[in-house]
């Protein structure tokens, strides 16, 4: 192949690992957002903490790969429900700002508890022996290969869940209407817990991830992820978990081919810019569907 | 309600009465460290470096101040990793702490907003490892500040010794150079070995950046690999060169990376491992191959903290040797008369070295050494004279 079209395939890789990453998290931020109509700011953080499950499964627990998967998945899927109902469920009827305020301050609180316990970087020990093919100049790493075929087949799973399921047609129902949903014999607290794990377990996958491809983890690190994240959730429509993940391959691609493209100095620069146009475009992302205000 | 009022009145007069007596015995010193943030390792190095410098002068008695001998206090900062609270630090060690000196920070971008403040506030400020040139400049001016001294040497000479060894040593006629565009100290030296590079020969084919906190290099890593070049500068902190190495191994690159001062941590080779085996960086002095006067306080350090000293800690301890040197000529606790004192210090023998002042500088005249990563360890290379 010709040294142009193996530089672009180059770049087309790193950004599907880069989106497959931001969609992960992102799919936490479309779910509760579409159940309860309030963003969980604290959930970059959560991805943080699952980063440092992974850690300590690697390391304390000498865990390989699956084990440690799985096991920061259940951890930071309980985290999420802990957290829903420790904070987020005795202001479900609050007005949404303070439920957003306290998601800042849980996050604040995830972020300086993990400082307190380490506030040094911690290196992630290599779980998977890396293998770098070269496939006619293009570098292919089996971890680029893992991450970006494990997130779209927990992707699928998600998707088939919400809208195959009686458990997502829960959520689906819940997200349409609170108030009669319970009269109609759907336990609308387990289901609103059983959202916040997936999201969270969706984070904790993205944090073992992450954690694998970059392998320097500190208690920081949620915090523009998750940013980012967040964008990508709006960008394709919050609410809509197919939006989301479009959005998030929309952002990791606009992220890599703007750094490929121009200086890598104007990258978050030219693609906010971009992603705002998209905004102003569609106001309800890419998916997203205007909800109409019954008065 | 009215004696109750009185009586704590009188308390706070009291103690306030109490700390002004017991100032008068004690000589405060004060020290900003990065102890959290994104650099919490070159913190501890800085910090365990003052404690132990001042418990040796003081299991000594204390500093000879004139014709009495005064215990040192010290008041340890930290700046949390960010600009703004190391200005905030500053500020309060000079009004609250009422500190003679301050030691520290680090990070030339958390050096550079503090010495604002000590410059602005007449007290003596000595940054042990931020080489960024700016630190000790005035900012109007471009004159050197007159409180803010260094105890390392500066990025002109580091960039000027790196691209002399890139060329002659690895014999790389093409670099690419990776930088955090939003810090002082990487953006700084990146351009000055870019300058001298070129003016040596070298061609630059790759000056890629990124911003703080960026963990995804993969799309400037895919640049320079585009650009063919035989060495790549990463002249980065220790927590971000492993990424960036581990990310250009997985792309394919296998050209051979070097580094700066930035490197020098322990942690780096914790975070970094195998991966960084055999590359080179230049740094401020090396532990296996230091002055006689250095191995005394390597021993020290590392029976106390169970780890060899960084190039952090060792500046540390020479900013602190290089103070009390200054006090003692001072022969007053003032802050005036010490600034003095230290611009004048005859030549210091430190552990990183003979270091002196000259009159129009703050910055020591100093030669850099060159180490290898070799088997998980830092060695010894070879030496750069100014």
């Amino acid at each position: 192949m010709s040294d142009g079209i193996v530089y672009w395939l180059q770049q087309i890789l790193n950004a599907l690992q880069l989106g497959s990453i931001y969609a992960l998290i992102a799919l936490g931020y479309t779910m509760v957002y579409g159940i309860l109509t309030m963003i969980n700011f604290a959930h970059g953080d959560v991805f943080m903490i699952g980063a440092f499950f992974c850690f300590l499964a690697a390391t304390a627990l000498g865990l390989s790969f699956a084990p440690t998967l799985l096991l920061t998945m259940l951890g930071a899927a309980l985290l999420g429900v802990v957290i829903e109902r420790l904070a987020y469920k005795p202001l479900r009827n609050a007005p949404r700002v303070s439920a957003i305020i306290t998601a800042l301050g849980v996050g604040l609180f995830l972020e300086n508890f993990t400082l307190a316990l380490a506030p040094y970087p911690k290196h992630i020990p290599p779980l998977l022996e890396n293998v770098t093919w070269n496939l006619g100049g293009v570098s292919v790493s089996s971890l680029q290969v893992i991450i970006i075929f494990l997130s779209l087949g927990l992707m699928i799973v998600l998707d088939y869940v919400v809208h195959r399921t009686p458990v997502g047609m829960a959520m689906r129902a819940i997200s349409w209407d609170k108030t009669f949903v319970p009269l109609m014999g759907i336990p609308v607290n387990l289901i609103i817990s059983i959202t916040f794990a997936i999201g969270a377990g969706l984070a904790g996958a993205a944090g073992t991830m992450y954690a694998l491809a970059y392998p320097v983890i500190d208690p920081y690190m949620g915090i523009m992820v998750g940013w980012k994240a967040f964008i990508s959730a709006v960008v394709g429509g919050i609410g809509n978990i197919r939006g989301a993940m479009i959005g998030a391959f929309i952002l990791g691609g606009v992220e890599i081919m703007v750094a490929a493209f121009f200086p890598s100095t104007y990258r978050d620069f030219v693609a906010f810019t971009l992603l705002l146009l998209l905004i102003v475009i569609r106001p309800y992302g890419i998916l997203g569907q205007p909800r109409i205000q019954k008065v | 309600m009215r004696k109750a009022l009185s009586l704590l009145l009188f308390s706070v007069l009291m103690s306030l009465g109490l700390t002004a007596w017991s100032a008068e015995k004690t000589l405060n010193l004060g020290v900003i460290a990065e102890l959290t943030g994104d650099m919490p390792a070159v913190g501890a190095s800085c910090r365990n470096a003052a404690e132990m410098a001042v418990k040796e002068i003081n299991a000594a008695g204390g500093l000879q101040v004139g014709k009495e001998k005064m215990k040192v206090k010290l008041t340890v900062e930290d700046n949390a990793g960010k600009a703004d609270q190391s200005a905030a630090a500053a500020q309060k060690l000079i009004t609250q702490d009422e500190v003679l000196a301050i030691v520290g920070p680090n990070a030339s971008r958390y050096a550079i907003p503090a010495a604002e403040i000590a410059e602005s506030s007449e007290t003596v400020l000595i940054t042990p490892w931020s080489t960024n040139p700016k630190t000790t400049l005035d900012t109007a001016t471009n004159q050197p500040k007159k409180y803010v001294f260094r105890a390392c040497f500066i990025d002109p000479f580091q960039g000027g010794v790196l691209a002399k060894f890139a060329l002659e040593n690895l014999k790389a006629k093409k670099a690419a150079v990776l930088y955090d565009v939003a810090s002082d100290y990487n953006k700084g030296i990146a351009e000055v070995f870019k300058a001298n590079y070129e003016k040596l020969g070298g061609k630059i084919v790759a000056f890629e950046t990124y911003t703080t906190n960026d963990k995804d290099f993969s799309a400037q890593l895919t640049k320079i690999k585009d650009a063919k070049p035989d060495v790549i500068f990463l002249p980065n902190y220790y927590s971000e060169v492993p990424l960036q190495v581990q990310q250009a191994k997985r792309l394919g690159i296998d050209v051979p990376f070097i580094g700066s001062d930035s490197w020098g941590s322990n942690e780096l080779l914790t975070l970094g491992g195998a991966d960084l085996n055999g590359y080179y960086f230049s740094t401020h002095y090396a532990a296996d191959n230091a002055a006689p006067a250095a191995k005394k306080f390597i021993e020290d350090y590392e029976k106390t903290y169970g780890a060899k000293p960084d190039d952090v800690a060792a500046l540390t301890y020479d900013a602190f040797g290089l103070l009390f040197g200054a006090i003692k000529n001072a022969g007053k606790a003032d802050r005036e008369a010490i600034r003095n004192a230290l611009s004048t210090l005859p030549s210091y023998k430190g552990v990183t070295g003979d270091m002196k002042f000259q009159a129009d500088s703050r910055d020591p005249i100093k030669s850099a050494v060159i180490l290898q990563i070799k088997d998980g360890k830092f060695t010894y290379f070879t030496n750069a004279k100014p």
